[in-house]
């Protein structure tokens, strides 16, 4: 009988030991605490985290000690006698106050670390973030007035998430445009979401904000190594909440200034191409890669939608009906699909407006030019 | 000549018997946990391997956000509802519930709510796919059309567990055989009279929030629209001040079960029983001010954060006295390890471990990098899998033979407890360390960082859903074949519900027993 159930017993052990071995013989890393990051906040935050986990520890080896003690010991099995005791004052007042003082002790910290989080004043540096589904916008505040503002998204190619080819290194945590920041600067972030809320995290920085509608709530860092740090949002936030990564690249002022004279430039190069005619070809081509890289997560590579969540492209009332609703729906978005007016430029908007109106079977055989759709947010 | 039960189908329907009823939500409970765990199986096969092999985004997002629905309201409440209704009335010598009509019809309510919810996986746009939590404005403005069936099932779960603590209420308070004073009265009533206090006290508010949903959906209001003038975080607020005491719901009957269970195999009583009271209510009672601790990232002041952190260790202490009551009972007593004994000790235990993840989380500063991270996963479901489930499948295992008359088979127990126990710490073990390397809950796909926590959690998923299976085939081959059990059941058992025969009569204490 007992050789039977011991066997029994065994073989969950077995199971245990063949589940660990795939996972062992591919192991490559096992990464097990919480980082200290770069900032003194995440060393802080990391120093607490420790110092409640050696707590815990301390109080878990006592406790399981004691029980691990006494199911050994006082079995009937070895002859046990039960003893009748059932109250002890003395006893349940000392493990009543000890852990109250040990929260005090953890309590003291904690309260330090957190007058630091809340301490936003003096920045150098102000970004305003916002929240879309899926993709976080950045806007550099500018006391002169011209502020920088871009999106970032996501730049893991679909192949690589539908297992078509092998994955990089920093899957999902890649992004076209990183936020810059100068190292050694406290820079202050603007938090706030335009759809739903999301929450912008990079735990090297320590900086978790949930980014919420009609909130702008503010958060700070200042980074000590120059670097790049990687994140993503932590609130759901809808179809593709695993899909929308947050990079920061830490750089020296010099590194800094320069990228952001970039940005400038660029901003003042996109305001002249505004002005040109373009011809079908090309907006039909630079239309292509905006919808691929913008509509395609919802309204599908082939334009044909999800039936009851994503309307189709193909065949669309929008998409074979008048412009001015098309341009309209792109800009200012609506029964679900966000606004796409901020994120893409007037040339953007009407080179995938193009696109839409000519491709998937969509022969309307028009064209849009970027002046059309700068006069169209005119008439706003 | 004594009343036996009516035949047939009718005999379900109409039954007003608390034993019948009771039976009724444990095999409810039981197929709603088989139904949750076949949607926490899919989770766990997606997340297998990084990229996306089996689901798609979206369908991920409803099977995240139906099994904790399902788990919650269809596992887990309907299962304590279940043990209330057979072990109320025969742990203070009552012949029945208090309310027995009202019984019956706070069950037979819950088949249609949780049918109207399993049926939105089947609606265009599919179901609702914005987290068990459901925050606003995703849950409203941005929500698939079928959350407006998703508001009338919860409707329906809430106004059945207000009728189901309404009962157990009026039983306890009523229906006391004489001598049995408040004092005299099982840790399990306790524990239960407690959470239904806690249940009336906040289902209406969870009622609350779902309509106000619904206006913002369908009649035009901005509760939480902030382009309305409305507030996405006041949601927040609402839900969790329901939300919170509601994970206490799901606690405070286990600690009654695992009060019963420990002194019974220790042969020992259960020390510090006044103490077990107080800590209960002091839980319940600091349950109502710690919400905000599930909000710790959203940018309240300074000072409310402050507060909450303050309140939310202080929650410890009271839970830590349990956990010191329960291991001094066990202490110098002459134990044996029977199923129900090995599930109450994995419950001390690894509940205390997700005690401490939660003393952890607690630290407001901390909470900022653990917030929304495999960590909380891991948290949560410590304390909820071995605790609320452990302590109600080491309570079927205790009363089973009470409640059919018929042992089950000890090596098959013990093999579904190993399995269960094994397969529980492989799954949500690593999932600490994905959470702290920093794994974002929630989401289909992930960086090949986490990738070997992750295929180890999903092995261990799949263990411990297969031991469940085994768990239906004891339970299934108890009732049919079981060895027959004595009255008393277990050498060490104490309470009016072992004076009665085995199988308990379909009636019993009909004339009040004397308690002294
Ligand atoms: C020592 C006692 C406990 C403390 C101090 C504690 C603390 C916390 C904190 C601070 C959080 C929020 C973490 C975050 O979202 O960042 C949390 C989450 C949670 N806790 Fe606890 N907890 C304790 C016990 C329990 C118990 C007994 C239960 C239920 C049986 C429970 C269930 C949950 C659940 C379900 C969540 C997550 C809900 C969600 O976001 O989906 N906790 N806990
Ligand atoms: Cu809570």
């Amino acid at each position: 009988m007992l050789g039977k159930s011991k066997r029994l017993l065994v073989l969950p052990l077995y199971a245990f030991l063949v589940a660990l071995l795939p996972a062992v013989s591919w192991a490559t890393e096992w990464p097990l605490n919480m980082t200290e990051g770069v900032t003194s906040v995440s060393r802080e935050i990391h120093g607490l985290h420790m110092q409640i986990f050696w707590w815990c520890v301390v109080i878990g080896v006592v406790v399981f000690g004691v029980m691990f003690y006494t199911m050994f010991v006082h079995r009937k099995s070895r002859g046990a006698k039960p003893a009748h005791f059932h109250e002890n004052v003395t006893l349940e007042l000392i493990w009543t106050i000890i852990p109250v003082i040990i929260l005090v002790i953890m309590a003291v910290p904690a309260t330090k670390t957190l007058v630091h989080i809340y301490d936003t004043d003096d920045a150098d540096l102000d970004i305003l973030i916002t929240g879309y589904q899926w993709k976080w916008k950045y806007e550099y505040l500018d006391s002169q007035g011209e502020n920088v503002s871009f999106f970032s998204l996501l730049t893991t190619p679909t192949s690589q998430i539908t297992n078509a080819e092998p994955k990089s290194e920093h899957y999902l945590l890649e992004v076209d445009e990183p936020m810059y920041i100068p190292i050694g600067k406290k820079v202050r972030f603007l938090v706030t979401a335009a759809d739903v809320i999301h929450s912008w995290w990079v735990p090297a920085l320590g900086v978790k904000r949930d980014a919420i509608p009609g909130y702008i709530h503010e958060a700070w860092t200042k980074v000590e190594v120059p670097g790049v740090y990687r994140g993503q949002c932590t609130e759901l936030c809808g179809k593709d909440h695993g899909f929308m990564p947050v990079v920061v690249h830490a750089v020296e002022q010099a590194e800094y200034d320069a990228w952001l004279e970039g940005k400038r430039e660029k901003a003042r190069a996109i305001a002249e191409a505004v002005k040109q005619t373009l011809t079908f070809q090309q907006l039909y081509e630079q239309g292509e890669a905006v919808y691929n890289k913008n509509c395609a997560s919802c309204h599908l590579a082939d334009g044909k939608g999800v039936a009851g969540v994503f309307p189709a492209i193909a065949g669309s009332k929008i998409a074979t009906g008048p412009v001015a609703d098309h341009i309209n729906r792109v800009v200012k978005g609506g029964v679900g699909m966000p606004p796409f007016g901020e994120q893409l430029s007037p040339v953007d908007v009407a080179a995938v407006v193009t696109f839409q109106r000519n491709a998937f079977g969509n022969n309307m055989g028009d064209q849009i030019q970027p002046i059309d759709v700068v006069n169209f947010k005119q008439g706003q | 000549m004594a009343h036996g039960p009516a035949h047939g189908l009718s005999r379900w329907l109409y039954t007003t018997n608390h034993k019948d009823i009771g039976s009724m939500y444990l095999w409810f409970s039981f197929a709603m946990f088989f139904l949750g765990g076949i949607f926490a199986l899919i989770i766990r096969a997606e997340l297998f391997e990084p990229g996306l092999q089996i689901v798609e985004p979206n369908f991920f997002n409803q099977m995240t956000t139906m099994h904790g629905l399902v788990m919650v309201f269809g596992a887990v409440m309907p299962a304590f509802v279940g043990l209330a209704n057979w072990m109320v009335p025969m742990m203070i010598g009552a012949p029945d519930m208090a309310l027995p009509r009202m019984n019956n019809l706070s069950f037979w309510i819950l088949p249609f709510a949780f049918a109207l919810l399993a049926s939105t996986l089947f609606m265009q746009g599919g179901a609702p796919n914005f987290g068990w939590t459901f925050y606003a404005p995703l849950s409203t403005t941005y929500a698939p059309p079928s959350v407006t069936f998703f508001i009338f099932a919860v409707h329906i779960m809430g106004a059945s567990s207000i009728m189901g603590a309404i009962n157990i209420i009026a039983t306890i308070l009523n229906m006391r055989a004489p001598g049995m004073t408040l004092m005299k009265m099982p840790l399990f009533v306790w524990t239960w009279l407690i959470t239904a206090y806690l249940l009336i006290a906040v289902m209406p508010v969870l009622a609350g929030v779902v309509t106000m949903m619904l206006m913002d959906i369908h009649f035009g209001t901005s509760f939480f629209n902030a382009a309305g003038g409305g507030d996405p975080v006041l949601f927040q607020h609402i839900f969790w001040f329901f939300g919170h005491p509601e994970v206490y719901i799901m606690i405070l009957p286990a600690f009654g079960v695992v009060s019963a269970i420990i002194p019974t195999f220790a042969r020992k009583p259960l020390f510090g029983y006044s103490s077990m009271v107080y800590a209960t209510a002091s839980i319940a009672i600091l349950s109502f001010m710690v919400w905000a601790h599930h909000m710790f990232t959203v940018g309240m002041p300074f000072i409310g954060e402050w507060v909450f952190m303050i309140a939310t260790m202080a929650i410890a202490v009271p839970t830590g006295v349990k956990v010191f009551n329960w291991v001094t009972t066990m202490y110098k007593g002459s134990m044996t390890f029977e199923t129900p004994m090995l599930f109450s000790i994995a419950f001390v235990i690894l509940f205390t471990i997700g005690g401490f993840s939660g003393l952890m989380l607690a630290i407001a500063p901390a909470d900022f990098q653990y917030h929304d991270t495999y960590f909380v996963v891991a948290h949560f479901h410590y304390v909820l899998v071995p605790g609320a489930i452990f302590s109600i499948t080491a309570a079927v295992y205790y009363w089973l033979p009470k409640w059919c008359g018929r042992m089950y088979d000890e090596t098959l127990g013990k093999t579904h407890f190993w399995l269960a126990f094994i397969g529980l710490n492989l799954t949500f073990f690593p999932m600490h360390f994905s959470g702290l390397a920093g794994m974002p809950r929630r989401i289909p796909d992930y960086n090949p960082l986490f990738a070997n926590w992750n295929m180890m959690s999903s092995i261990g998923s799949f263990l411990f859903g297969a031991a469940q299976v085994l768990f239906l085939y004891i339970v299934i081959r108890a009732i049919v074949s079981g060895r027959k059990a004595t009255d008393r059941v277990w050498e060490g058992s104490h309470g009016l519900e072992w004076t009665v025969p085995s199988p308990a009569p379909y009636h019993t204490f009909t004339t009040p027993p004397k308690v002294d």
